[in-house]
């Protein structure tokens, strides 16, 4: 290689290094603003690395499991309430709306809503967070055990 | 070897290469689109959950995967282009780089209209999406710097950089599912070991991935193509390579007069 493609080669290995060694900083500052949501565990006890919790107040999204038998629907409105959970505390969301098609008993659930108490929600948008495998239904129900009946269907 | 590689920074080298390429790419794209996009719109099974809406998994995919393996052969050119000064890359950067921007845009589309019905809304600022966003913006600057200098060849230095700086963002975009909580979900085929789904949803979708490989390739190498005799329409390769066609037209024409 001569000289002068030497030259080069070098000037554009060391800015792109510069630059990704900023970027890569860029973003471990930011990291806790660049979760989109809390788990129950971190609205509880902290984000692992800065130990940071929000205040009762807070607008903030959450984002769990759905714990198995936790939906409650009031009969007369569109209130709901259900448990969530990710490694063992649970906190409890209250929305009233509908439900996505996605939502059921142990999938995956973010909600946006203002921190009541300590371990209370109060969400006014509830999305769901599906996971990566796809699967036809009947081999969901043999692998897994989980069919999937739709919110509406399910009566909540 | 290198000095092989190196022919190729002569555009009638290139032109040649990417004439040949061609109908290879073509088959690809007509076989792999045909074949991928039919079986799984039409016969894969649906999914335990999702119902038929995640067969958009079919394009939402590969154009997803494909935005960022073009960014990729877009800054290698860039690389080469800086360093080793060859005018085709850079008049490849102006190929690939419209190519690129619209098959983000269709990851973004088909991504949201995905997401509508399935997660509850259009969009989020998770970092996947965000940063799928910022490699669109990426194409976008890409373009507009080469378009924005009167000299070509400066255009064409000035994207190189910024095709060169932005590949940062590749494995931000990657590795974003893993790194930070976000809506969107993690990878379903790139865990080699043991992809999550069923051989026949997978299949559609890898055929289907190839057709559009094909498919970016096919469009990429006429506007390569394209760019280098527009860019060298004064130079002795293009004018001969006319007159001999001109020449043959005017053989045909004649020979029909014969007749």
């Amino acid at each position: 290689m001569n000289p002068r493609r030497k030259q080069r080669l070098i000037s554009v290995g060391s800015i792109a290094m510069l630059i990704t060694a900023a970027v890569a900083t860029m973003l471990y500052a930011l990291q806790d603003s660049i979760d989109v949501f809390y788990t129950p565990t971190e609205i509880l006890q902290g984000k692992q690395k800065t130990g940071q919790k929000p205040i009762v107040g807070q607008r903030l999204r959450i984002g769990g499991m759905v714990v198995e038998g936790s939906v409650s629907r009031d009969p007369e409105s569109l209130a709901v309430s259900f448990d969530l959970v990710d490694t063992g505390p649970i906190v409890t969301v209250q929305y009233n709306g509908i439900l996505p098609d996605l939502f059921r008993e142990g999938q995956g659930i973010m909600a946006t809503g203002i921190l009541q108490t300590e371990n209370l929600i109060v969400a006014h948008e509830v999305l769901a967070k599906h996971d990566e495998e796809y699967m036809p239904a009947e081999l969901a129900e043999q692998l897994k055990g989980i069919k999937h009946v739709k919110p509406t269907d399910a009566g909540y | 070897m290198w000095k092989w590689i190196n022919s190729f920074a002569k555009p009638e080298k290139a032109y040649w290469l990417a004439s040949a390429m061609q109908p290879y790419f073509f088959a690809i794209a007509l076989l792999g689109l045909t074949v991928g996009i039919t079986w799984g719109l039409v016969f894969a099974p649906a999914d335990y959950q999702q119902g038929d809406s995640y067969r958009i998994i079919y394009i939402h995919v590969p154009s997803a995967i494909l935005s960022q393996t073009a960014y990729i052969a877009m800054a290698t050119a860039a690389l080469v282009g800086i360093v080793w000064q060859w005018r085709t890359a850079f008049m490849f950067i102006s190929a690939i780089a419209p190519v690129g921007a619209v098959i983000c845009f269709i990851s973004l589309f088909t991504g949201a209209a995905w997401g509508k019905p399935m997660w509850g809304t259009w969009w989020i600022w998770d970092a996947r999406l965000t940063s799928q966003l910022i490699l669109l913006f990426l194409y976008l600057g890409v373009m507009s710097l080469y378009l924005a200098f009167e000299d070509k060849q400066q255009g064409g230095k000035a994207a190189a950089i910024m095709a060169l700086v932005g590949v940062i963002n590749i494995p931000i975009i990657k590795y974003s599912v893993e790194w930070w909580n976000t809506l969107h979900q993690g990878a379903t085929i790139s865990k080699f070991d043991q992809p999550s789904m069923p051989a026949e949803m997978l299949w559609p979708l890898l055929i289907s991935i190839l057709g559009f490989v094909g498919f970016i390739g096919i469009i990429t190498l006429i506007r390569f193509k394209n760019e280098m005799i527009i860019r060298d329409k004064h130079r002795p390769w293009v004018m001969q390579m006319f007159a001999e066609n001109s020449e043959l037209q005017r053989l045909s024409a004649s020979k029909k007069e014969v007749n």
